[in-house]
């Protein structure tokens, strides 16, 4: 689940040209590392950067609609949701992004 | 489509001396599109002789698959694609055709029809096949510039041109054609806003809960959806900025495009007094109120009803040419209609009822969430009345089957839901009986308009047994994929071939073409981004996935040297991070190390880098080189660096790429040496390296047949003999050992060079992607590897000139291009 986002202070982390399409970034946060994705029709997620499988690191995986896949084991994560794709089980925690322009905004947690 | 065959000259001859007879008929046909001209060419294959037929088209084309202007704009198709009936059809059938010039009157009296231009021309039988307009509600700002609809060439051109500079496109519609135009739109790279009046989608076709997962499907796909939104201005001065809506949401756009239904277009047939309501009204004759003038089309109303789509349209124009050939028996029927909608990867079936509108209707339903699917059938007494299929829809043809029959249900009533294959009493379909059943002249691929006659023909003639001959050679199943089960049952009844069981496998569940296919047409087509690979071959999915994209990526790599531009996010990890990502996300960096052959420097340098960073494990590889583990990937671009300024470069340990040169120390110092292995295998590595491959490559030279380098389990290993160079390939360790199979004996180096470039470039244009050597040479036969390599001299020097041009532009150190690159760091919040 995502976190009260009221409590959450809204930080500027990039802008969007900082990020290749289907690609993505490592946000450094108190919390640990969340990865900022791109999609092909601009779209910004920013989810865990820790699989729910064995903790593959998300951010270097290949983005592909609203998914990535994760690089170790190929388990495909939605974007959009967090959760694994079927048959694997598991969900990613998520962090709530607001794009203003090209500002990319992340609801961090305090 | 079902085409009456073209006539012979003889015919031709003919008809043209038969022209000067004063006894024959004149017909003239006002409006050149779909109905008009199929009624005409059903009525010359009746009867080719019986009239003179003069055509007026207000476009100013011939006549064109109107259908598929959605596959235009959304680049599927182009326009010389679309053409049904070119110039040269008209000519050949002695068809007078005026083209860009509309009618404005017709004199029932005199039976005459006068165009725009002046031109008078008398009849005996009149044909209407208006066609319709498109609706446009009576907006403020509907004639500011950047507002068009979609209908005919000229607003598809203006949609293209629109999204080649602008950058937002709002859509009025969410119907078919609405759908269609924003998914058209969103392919050329707009962002799209549709807005629909209505709560939910084709509202006319679907019902809600089918509405809703297209609404979430097209919504995943990057179109944004104003549902239960009243346009109420389109806004702007010079020219339109969006458009407004009742409840005061606005949404800004470069282009609007009003897709909210058509009109019949019946202004001639009301100037000159016909009866008219809606449409034209036609009898079941096709005949309108005045005998000598015939209607057909989307400008019609037949008892009561108007269409928009063409299948009823190809029963009026049957019918209209049979009454116009002198049958006085035809008589038209509207048949039973069903929806689909034209947009790559979503799937929708609808006929009939969309829900239970009586006490004694029954609903079944099936919906599966997590697949996407939705199923619903319409009940009344026993029959399906209606069907809805969202997201698998290959059902849809046998229920509407079941629907048209009347069929009764009782029988397989518990099974129903589930589809054909769950409800056949067997519990299996023969593959073969839906295609057995159909005509020579009915239509299996609608995208390429190939019939089941030429398919039978072409498999016949050129003996063909796979899916991808039938397809290089008859174009079926070629685009989108979806008549593939039809052509595989039509390959099965032919030739009794299984190609489901036999031919190749798609490559990933994006496509429906295997990797020889598609391999092929990015050099037969000149294909040159993914992104129109995908467009062109039908990609199910936007982007593809983790499996197809690298690739793509590598066949382009391949077909293209120095002229397509790699692309990193379709890239594995290791590829695009140039390093072995390790289980705990930190990464391994092995530097290059010629034929095994180190020195102090190196290693001094090696171990500073290991110091500098706390690398916390070095290890010697199997290849002869030395291993970093542990290096985090913020560091890798300063490893890289340090490494790079003692003059090492990347060993591409991570890459479907040249590994490495194994080399045993030969006759330099081997009493048992015959040959200086260790200098070949350098120079067999400077000449290699950096070389992307299917798959990963590896290579080793042994100074004599002791074969202390193990050359005979490599991709291409060379063994030292007294007299030159034993050529081994397609050998591998790992899970499943291959020993290799010997290819020649050579005698000098420059010859081992030249062998294995001529070898490794014939494996990389050929074998499918993450097929090593062993596989691929398994595939096409020794012999046939030989007889490319080494019988013929002239193929052999050419992939070797193919391989060393495409290294020109390969060689560089990916770590030293890498140094740079901003996307290793970590982004740290400012606050
Ligand atoms: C984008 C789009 C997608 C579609 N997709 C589908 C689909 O998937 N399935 C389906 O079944 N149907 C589809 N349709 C509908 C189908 O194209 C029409 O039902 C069919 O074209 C109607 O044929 P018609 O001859 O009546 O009209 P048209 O094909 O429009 O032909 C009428 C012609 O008459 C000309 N004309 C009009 N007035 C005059 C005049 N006074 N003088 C001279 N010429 C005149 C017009 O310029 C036009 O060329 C689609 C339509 C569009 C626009
Ligand atoms: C993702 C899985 C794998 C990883 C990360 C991996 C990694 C490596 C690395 C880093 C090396 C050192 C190579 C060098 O110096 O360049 C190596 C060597 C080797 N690997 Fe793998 N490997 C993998 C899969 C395989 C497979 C599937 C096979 C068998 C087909 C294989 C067979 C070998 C062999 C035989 C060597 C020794 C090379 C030689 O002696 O020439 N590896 N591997
Ligand atoms: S392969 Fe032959 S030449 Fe090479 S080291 Fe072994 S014995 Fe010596
Ligand atoms: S850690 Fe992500 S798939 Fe295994």
């Amino acid at each position: 689940m995502d976190g009260n986002i009221l409590s959450n202070a809204w930080v500027e982390v990039a802008r969007l040209g900082d990020i290749p399409r289907l690609g993505s970034r490592v946000v450094a946060t108190a919390t640990g590392d969340v990865a900022l994705f791109r999609t092909g029709d601009d779209s910004v997620f920013a989810l865990d950067d820790h699989c729910p499988h064995k903790g593959g690191p998300l951010s270097q995986g290949i983005v592909h609609g609203h998914n990535v896949t994760c690089p170790l084991h190929n388990w495909v994560i939605d974007l959009s949701t967090g959760e694994a794709q079927a048959p694997d089980i598991g969900c990613v925690r998520r962090t709530p992004v607001r794009l203003e322009g090209d500002r990319i905004l992340l609801a961090l947690r305090a | 489509m079902v085409r009456p065959p073209h006539h012979h000259a003889a015919i031709w001859t003919f008809k043209r001396m038969n022209m000067l007879s004063p006894q024959r008929q004149r017909l003239v046909v006002i409006g050149n599109g779909m109905a008009g001209m199929r009624t005409v060419a059903e009525l010359l294959a009746r009867t080719p002789h019986r009239y003179d037929i003069t055509v007026f088209g207000a476009e100013p084309h011939p006549n064109y698959d109107r259908i598929a202007l959605s596959s235009v704009l959304a680049g599927e198709k182009t326009l010389d694609e679309i053409v049904i009936n070119s110039r040269a059809w008209y000519d050949e059938n002695n068809i007078r055709l005026i083209t860009s010039d509309a009618a404005v009157s017709i004199d029932r009296l005199a039976r005459t029809v006068t165009s725009a231009s002046g031109l008078v021309a008398p009849y005996d039988k009149l044909l209407l096949a208006t066609g319709s307009k498109p609706l446009v509600p009576p907006l403020p700002g509907l004639t500011l510039p950047g507002v068009c609809t979609f209908r005919d060439i000229a607003d598809v051109n203006q949609m293209i041109t629109a999204s080649e500079t602008q950058k937002r496109a709002v859509v009025i519609g969410g119907g078919l054609l609405g759908l269609e135009a924003a998914w058209g739109l969103k392919r050329r790279g707009m962002s799209v806003a549709v807005v629909h009046l209505m709560p939910t989608l084709m509202e006319r076709q679907l019902d809600v809960a089918a509405g809703t997962l297209l609404q979430r499907d097209l919504d995943e796909r990057g179109i944004a959806f104003f549902t239960n939104g009243q346009t109420e201005e389109i806004t702007g001065t010079e020219r339109a900025t969006g458009v407004k809506l009742s409840d005061g949401r606005e949404v800004p756009a470069d282009i609007v495009v009003v897709a909210i239904g058509i009109r019949p277009n019946v202004d001639l047939g009301r100037a000159c007094g016909l009866e008219v309501n809606r449409g034209i009204v036609v009898g079941d004759d096709m005949a309108t109120a005045d005998p000598s003038i015939y209607a057909v089309g989307e400008c019609i109303e037949h008892r009561g009803q108007v269409f928009g789509l063409v299948l009823p349209i190809w029963e009026q124009a049957k019918v209209c040419a049979a009454r116009l050939a002198g049958d006085e028996e035809a008589c038209y029927v509207t048949p039973p209609l069903s929806t689909k909608l034209k947009i790559t990867g979503i799937d929708v079936f609808s006929a009939g009822a969309l829900s239970a509108a009586a006490e004694e209707d029954e609903e079944l339903i099936y919906q599966d969430r997590k697949r996407g699917t939705y199923r619903k059938l319409v009940l009344r007494d026993n029959r399906i009345v209606g069907t809805v299929l969202y997201g698998e829809v290959k059902d849809g043809p046998w229920y509407f089957q079941q629907m048209r029959d009347g069929a009764d249900i009782e029988a397989i009533r518990d099974r129903l839901i589930l589809g054909e294959a769950a409800a056949s009493l067997t519990g299996t379909v023969d593959p073969t009986a839906k295609v057995k059943a159909l005509a020579d002249s009915a239509e299996i691929c609608g995208c390429n308009g190939v019939c089941k006659g030429t398919i039978t023909a072409a498999i016949n003639d050129l003996k063909l047994t796979t899916l991808d001959g039938v397809r290089a050679h008859t174009k079926a199943s070629a685009s989108c994929g979806s008549c593939t089960p039809l052509v595989e049952g039509l390959l099965l009844l032919t030739t009794g071939v299984d190609a489901k069981a036999a031919g190749p496998k798609p490559m990933c569940k994006c496509t429906s073409h295997g990797h020889a296919f598609v391999r092929k047409a990015i050099v037969a087509e000149g294909m040159k981004t993914i992104p129109e690979v995908m467009h062109r071959l039908g990609w199910l999915r936007p982007d593809g996935c983790h499996s197809c994209r690298p690739a793509l990526n590598y066949y382009l790599l391949c077909a293209w040297p120095g002229e397509y531009v790699d692309d990193a996010q379709s890239r594995f990890v290791n590829e695009r991070n140039h390093a072995n990502i390790q289980k705990d996300g930190t990464y391994s960096v092995i530097p290059r190390m010629w034929g095994g052959q180190t020195n102090p420097r190196e290693l001094r340098a090696i171990a500073d880098v290991a110091d500098k960073f706390g690398i916390p494990e070095m290890k010697v590889t199997g290849g002869q080189r030395i291993d970093l583990l542990g290096v985090k990937r913020e560091d890798l671009p300063a490893v890289w660096a340090d490494l790079n300024a003692a003059g090492m470069v990347s060993g591409h340990a991570y890459g479907k790429a040249l590994r490495t040169v194994k080399t045993c120390v030969g006759s330099t110092w081997c009493r048992f040496g015959t040959q200086d292995s260790t200098s070949m295998g350098v120079a067999l590595e400077k000449m290699t390296w950096g070389s992307w491959h299917p798959h990963k490559v590896k290579l080793a030279v042994s100074g004599c047949p002791r074969n202390c380098a193990e050359a005979t389990i490599k991709d291409f290993g060379v063994i030292a003999v007294d007299s030159g160079w034993e050529l081994h390939i397609g050998g591998n360790g790992g899970i499943h050992l291959r020993g290799t199979d010997l290819l020649c004996k050579v005698e000098t180096p420059d010859e081992v060079l030249e062998y294995c470039g001529a070898f490794l470039q014939l494996y990389r244009e050929e074998a499918y992607y993450l097929d090593r050597t062993a596989p691929y040479v398994e595939r096409v036969g020794l012999d046939y590897v030989k007889a490319r390599v080494v019988e013929d001299a002239e193929n052999r020097r050419a992939l070797h000139a193919r391989f060393l041009h495409a290294q020109t532009f390969a060689q560089h150190d990916p770590w030293a291009a890498q140094n740079e690159n901003a996307t290793f760091k970590t982004l740290v919040p400012a606050e």
